[in-house]
């Protein structure tokens, strides 16, 4: 049925920029220096608002610039370019990397999925491992390397960006302020449409209704990350380039910990870890200024688990006793999830149309081999604000021809594009196991992307092929029942009857999923949004089990009905990482996926992250 | 009324208290840790009172709006990202310290200062609101003491509603002892409202209304003046945050009995 129109309203700025990241904290930065005439040249004249300065609006959907999540380690090329006397400690909780390791982890519990040949390898590096049951890598390839580059919080260093931006006056940041969607006028985008406000759960109005308003610009950037509306939208109604395609991601989950007095990790230190909790999940250790660290994992796409969670995984990982040596004792300050981009390059969409371009994560700037997003995506926003700059001295028009030659061309001549060519495949190998992926990963990094493994595409197994071997049909069958009855996921019982051992909780680091939210994450959702989280065909989620929505959610925020069919979702628990729009196996008529994850506010509230 | 009200409420940030808040040892005394690097928000109990003068102002035409915030210059910029959009107000910013460990006297005379340098403000016609209470300095009295150094003697505490009266006097609810309420009629202007909650929700983000007040927030900014010392003789002994240990159940259709048994078994300890 067609929606009634409502009367909406509307106003003139020349640039509106969707979300504030690290690749919108490169635009405006870089654009502001021309708006006060910082840059030397005379400062650039507003169109919407002639007389005025260039009207330049940021909108952010979470309530706080701060409020990102990010574990970041990086070269930081592109930010010091900006920046060029940047000293890290004038940002909160940054410094500088200075010792690198890589280490393999064996499972010293002896429940994660290991086939033969990895069996062989275990075997083999068991007597190097020693007690705590791991492997320090003695040589970390270049391509890894991030010596003398930055270790930051990103919501510090987004804090520390925005402060400058606003203290400047040249351009406008708005948190808390969700887009909807893009305005497209025959085929040109004209700015945005801001989401209603003062409705219920269902978007229907009530007596404090504020429609979205339309913020009408002659050029819109789009840096709202991988699951921004967006973005999609501009995926849905452009399509992709040829043989571009999204099919990795991954869900990163991290904590900033105070880690204890007896900690003698040195400042600085960056670990990065594989083959634990399962081989598959990469994870990270890097330890900031006044003992405290920032670390997680990362659970991609491409484990085969129908019921992974990466709460609990993140919980094993810090147990294993490689890390928990210097973990034991700590306490958890902040926590949050993401979704990563892992398909960097492969899934660049269309990065310029008429009156828009598209910047950052969700422009597919992350490199996957180097495991390096932040400051590709600030080097994509630094070369688009060069290039409008350059247009708008030369009062030319925001066509997707002008975009190209000034934006685009930056981009393509840089080395965000000739890195990320030589990282597209780097993580196909993993589609056909955890050697293979390994392997060729080794091998693109080693060859410049001259070699590289193929993709192959293999449907998720059902819960019955996963546990395969381990569990009968029947115990998965009594598994089912007790998950449905007790309306929770099945991936804690599953993992349980594996032979993962119960998390002990010690109130400080190890705590429930729910406290992670409530003490860590501190997730809170204002009241008068519609939910950003809905379920559009019903009797397709009947027919999904398990739901793969429910098994992912970072933050226990989507829930088995116990009643059947569409899982519940709570609005309060969400942190709005999105990896139930990806991990949603059911395709729709309209769509790859059953979940309409659309623009919400709210979410994480650490400025720790 | 015909010509409206001036309305100057004092609202200034305070840490947002989702983040770890940890008290710390300075030479200058008593101080949050890493408090540059926590996002802020607006005082609650200041908030409530800028939307009701915000919604009194839009009632009786003529009236207008002033937000007087005392706080670091670098952290009221930040502050203004979350606040400009809800209410349409003029800023006025006086750059000092907002952790709370100030004296409140010393605020209220930086405060008034502040208010009687603003251009244009009929003394009149002046309604001073602000929070009966606040969630860093929670003595209750700033606002009280700024309507004295104002010579404003109608002050009325724990507001929860005023209603305008025709002839410019209105009417006052305020909460007191027992859960009872006292209302008041007052002649008119000059007043001092300190606010409870109000019975206002939180505006919606308006981006009209929030370019429109940047328009006058950044001016305001570059031009703060500082407060000076406001801890004037003002000594803490301790200062410390009371203990929590926090352990979540998600349990399902808990009966009230069920629960009550359990908060009083954890209370007995």
């Amino acid at each position: 049925m067609e929606q009634p129109e409502i009367e909406r309203q509307s106003m003139e700025v020349d640039i509106a920029c969707v979300g504030f990241g690290p690749a919108m904290g490169g635009f405006l930065t870089t654009l502001a220096r021309h708006l006060t005439g910082e840059s030397g040249q005379p400062p650039l004249e507003s169109k919407a608002m002639p007389g005025m300065p260039l009207q330049v609006l940021c909108y952010e959907r979470a309530d706080d610039i701060a409020f990102g999540v990010s574990g970041v380690v990086t070269r930081a090329r592109g930010i010091r370019a900006s920046f060029p006397e940047l000293k890290p400690e004038e940002i909160p909780m940054a410094c500088e990397v200075r010792h690198e390791k890589t280490v393999y982890l064996l499972d010293p519990i002896g429940a994660s999925r290991r086939g033969a040949a990895l069996r062989v390898l275990d075997a083999l590096v068991r007597p190097l491992a020693g007690r705590r049951m791991a492997v320090e890598l003695p040589y970390t390839p270049p391509f890894l390397r991030k010596h003398g580059g930055l270790i930051l919080s990103i919501g510090q260093f987004n804090q520390w960006v925005g402060n400058q931006l606003m203290a400047g006056g040249a351009v406008q940041i708005w948190p808390g302020t969700p887009v909807e969607k893009a305005l497209i006028e025959d085929h040109r985008v004209v700015g945005v449409r801001l989401a209603d406000q003062g409705v219920e759960r269902d978007g229907s109005p009530t007596p404090a209704f504020l429609p979205g308003m339309d913020v009408r610009a002659s050029l819109t950037v789009v840096g709202d990350g991988p699951v921004g509306p967006v973005g999609r939208q501009l995926d849905e109604v452009f399509g992709m380039p040829e043989d571009h395609h999204r099919g990795h991601w991954a869900v990163g989950m991290k904590m900033v910990v105070e880690l204890p007095e007896s900690c003698d990790l040195p400042e600085g230190t960056v670990i990065h870890t594989f083959g634990f909790p399962e081989p598959e999940i990469f994870g990270f250790l890097y330890v900031m200024p006044g003992r405290l660290a920032s670390l997680g994992v990362f659970v991609p796409s491409f484990l085969d688990s129908p019921v992974r969670t990466t709460y609990r995984y993140l919980q094993h990982w810090m147990r294993h006793p490689y890390l928990w040596r210097w973990l034991e004792g700590g306490t958890m300050r902040s926590w949050g999830a993401k979704t990563l981009a892992e398909y960097g390059k492969q899934g660049e969409p269309y990065l310029v149309g008429d009156g828009y371009a598209r910047i950052g994560e969700g422009s597919g700037s992350t490199n996957v081999l180097t495991g390096s997003g932040v400051d590709e995506a600030w080097t994509t926003g630094v070369q688009l604000a060069e290039g409008v700059v350059e247009l708008l001295r030369r009062g030319q028009p925001f066509t997707r021809e002008n975009l190209a030659a000034e934006y685009e061309r930056r981009r393509r001549e840089s080395w965000v594009e000739s890195e990320g060519r030589v990282a597209e495949h780097a993580r196909d190998g993993f589609t056909r196991g955890f050697l293979a992926g390994l392997i060729g990963m080794g091998l693109t990094g080693l060859t410049g992307g001259r070699w590289h493994p193929k993709a192959v595409r293999k449907p998720m197994p059902t819960l019955e092929e996963f546990c395969k071997g381990r569990l009968t049909a029947g115990e998965v069958s009594r598994l089912r029942r007790e998950a449905t009855e007790k309306g929770v996921p099945l991936h804690d019982l599953v993992m349980d009857a594996l032979g993962w051992p119960r998390i002990e909780h010690d109130g400080k680091l190890l705590v429930s999923h729910q406290d992670a939210l409530l003490l860590g994450g501190k997730v809170q959702a204002p009241a008068g949004f519609a939910d950003h989280v809905v379920f559009l065909y019903p009797n397709l989620c009947e027919e999904c089990s398990p739901q793969l929505c429910v098994e992912i959610c970072s933050g226990q925020a989507i829930t088995p009905n116990p009643e059947g069919g569409t899982p519940l979702f709570d609005r309060e628990k969400c942190v709005h990482c999105g990896a139930c729009l990806w991990s949603c196996p059911t395709p729709t008529p309209e769509g790859v996926s059953n979940v309409s994850f659309r623009a919400g506010a709210g979410g994480l509230h650490s400025a720790e992250n | 009324m015909s010509n409206g009200y001036h309305i100057v409420v004092c609202g200034s940030l305070v840490p947002d208290p989702l983040q770890a808040l940890e008290p710390v040892t300075t030479p200058d005394g008593p101080a949050l840790k890493n408090e540059s690097m926590l996002p802020s928000v607006l005082d609650p109990w200041a908030a409530h009172a800028l939307y009701e003068a915000a919604h009194l102002a839009k009632t009786v035409p003529g009236s207008k709006v002033w937000l007087v915030s005392l706080g670091p210059k670098a952290k009221l910029q930040q502050l203004m990202m979350t606040v400009a959009q809800k209410a349409p107000f003029e800023f006025v910013a006086v750059d000092g310290s907002a952790s709370g460990f100030t004296d409140s006297f010393e605020t209220a005379q930086a405060l008034a200062k502040a208010i009687e340098s603003i251009a244009g403000l009929d003394r009149q016609r002046l309604l001073l609101f602000g929070g009966c209470s606040s969630a860093s300095r929670d003595a209750g009295t700033t606002v009280g003491m700024v309507g004295a150094l104002l010579g404003i003697e109608e002050q009325f505490l724990a507001v929860d509603e005023i209603v305008p009266q025709e002839d410019g006097s209105f009417r006052v609810k305020e909460r007191v002892e027992g859960a009872q309420y006292l209302v008041s009629e007052c002649a008119g202007a000059p007043a001092v409202l300190a606010w409870a909650t109000g019975n206002l929700p939180e505006p919606p983000n308006n981006p009209q209304v929030g370019m429109t007040n940047m328009r006058t927030i950044m001016p305001a900014l570059a031009k703060a003046q500082p407060a000076g010392n406001l801890r004037g003789s003002l000594r803490f002994e301790s200062v410390e945050t009371p203990t929590q240990r926090r352990e979540t159940r998600v349990v399902k259709d808990a009966g009230i009995d069920e629960i009550a048994r359990e908060l009083a078994d954890w209370i007995r300890g």
